[in-house]
C-alpha cells in the first residue's frame, strides 16, 4: 500500500479512483504515563510517553484507513490528511483520511 | 527532663518547616535551571541535525514538480509532544496581566516544530525531496486542574526518491 499526501503518486500512474477512505481512533492515556508526564512537566521539554501514545494512535488510524482501502480493492491512498481533536480532557481522537486509488 | 532534646526537636521541625514552606521557590529554581539546560541541549542537537539535512528540500507546494525520474514515494510523519516548564508557566502569569508576546512559550513551540520536521525527514533517510509538507499544532490538554498541559506538533509530507539515488 502506497500512501502519499499529494494528488498523484510520483513514479506511478493512477488508473482508477475509489473515493474517500478514513480511519479514526480515540485514545486515552493511562495513569502511569500521566504520572511520569506530570513529573516531566515540571522541567518542560518533550513528553516522550505522550509522543509515543500519539504515534501509536496515528498508526492505528492509518491502519484502519488502509484496511478500508483494501476492502475496496485499492493499492494506494493519495491526499492523506491527519487531524487531531481532544474529545475530553485526557483523550484524543486521531483521524486519517484520503482517496483510495488503483495505481500502476 | 532533658532540656537539650526539647531544644533540638523544635529546631529540626523549624528547618523542615522552612524547607516545606519554601518548596515552591526551590521547585521554581530547579525547573528554571534544568529547563534552561535541556533547552540549550535540544537547540544544539536541532541545529546540528538541521545542518545535516539542509541539502534535502522540503517543499510546501501542492503542485508536484515535473518528476519524470521519480522512483517511488511514501508518506512520512514526525510528531512531538512538548510542554512548558514550571518556571515559564509561573512567569506567564505576569504576562497575562500586561499582555504582549509570550517569548518563553514561543521558544518551546519552535523547538517542537523544528524537532517534528526533523523527525519527519529522518523517517525516510534516503529521500531526495519532501513534497506538500504540512505542519499542525494541537492542544493535547490545556492543563486545567490536575491535568498536564501540553501541545502536539505534527509534520507530515510525501518523501520522493529519484532514479539516480535508487541505482
Amino acid at each position: 500500500m502506497i500512501l502519499t499526501n499529494v494528488e498523484s503518486i510520483p513514479g506511478h500512474t493512477i488508473t482508477e479512483h475509489y473515493g474517500l477512505v478514513q480511519g479514526s481512533t480515540i485514545r486515552a492515556k493511562h495513569v502511569g504515563r500521566d504520572l511520569m508526564a506530570g513529573l516531566k512537566n515540571i522541567v518542560g521539554g518533550e513528553l516522550k510517553g505522550y509522543t509515543e501514545l500519539m504515534m501509536e494512535a496515528r498508526q492505528e488510524a492509518t491502519n484502519r484507513m488502509i484496511a478500508q482501502a483494501q476492502e475496496l480493492g485499492a493499492n494506494a491512498i493519495i491526499n492523506v490528511r491527519f487531524t487531531t481533536t481532544s474529545v475530553t480532557q485526557g483523550a484524543a481522537e486521531m483521524l486519517a483520511y484520503g482517496t483510495a486509488v488503483q495505481c500502476q | 527532663m532533658e532540656p537539650q532534646s526539647q531544644e533540638d526537636v523544635p529546631m529540626i521541625f523549624m528547618i523542615i518547616g522552612m524547607l516545606i514552606y519554601t518548596a515552591p521557590i526551590w521547585m521554581l529554581l530547579g525547573a528554571w535551571i534544568i529547563g534552561k539546560i535541556t533547552e540549550k541541549k535540544h537547540y544544539k542537537s536541532i541545529r546540528e541535525r538541521e545542518a545535516a539535512w539542509v541539502q534535502i528540500p522540503a517543499l510546501t507546494g501542492k503542485q508536484v514538480p515535473d518528476l519524470p525520474n521519480a522512483y517511488d514515494s511514501q508518506l512520512v510523519v514526525g510528531s512531538v509532544v512538548v510542554s512548558v516548564d514550571h518556571f515559564k508557566r509561573w512567569l506567564s502569569k505576569f504576562r497575562m496581566i500586561f499582555g504582549g508576546e509570550m517569548k518563553s512559550y514561543a521558544s518551546v513551540i519552535d523547538r517542537g516544530r523544528r524537532e517534528a520536521i526533523l523527525r519527519m525527514k529522518e523517517a525516510c533517510p534516503d529521500a531526495d525531496m519532501f513534497l506538500n509538507c504540512r505542519l499542525e499544532t494541537s492542544t493535547v490538554s490545556n492543563g486545567k486542574g490536575k491535568a498536564v498541559g501540553c501541545a502536539e506538533v505534527i509534520a507530515y509530507g510525501t518523501a520522493v526518491r529519484l532514479h539516480q539515488a535508487a541505482e
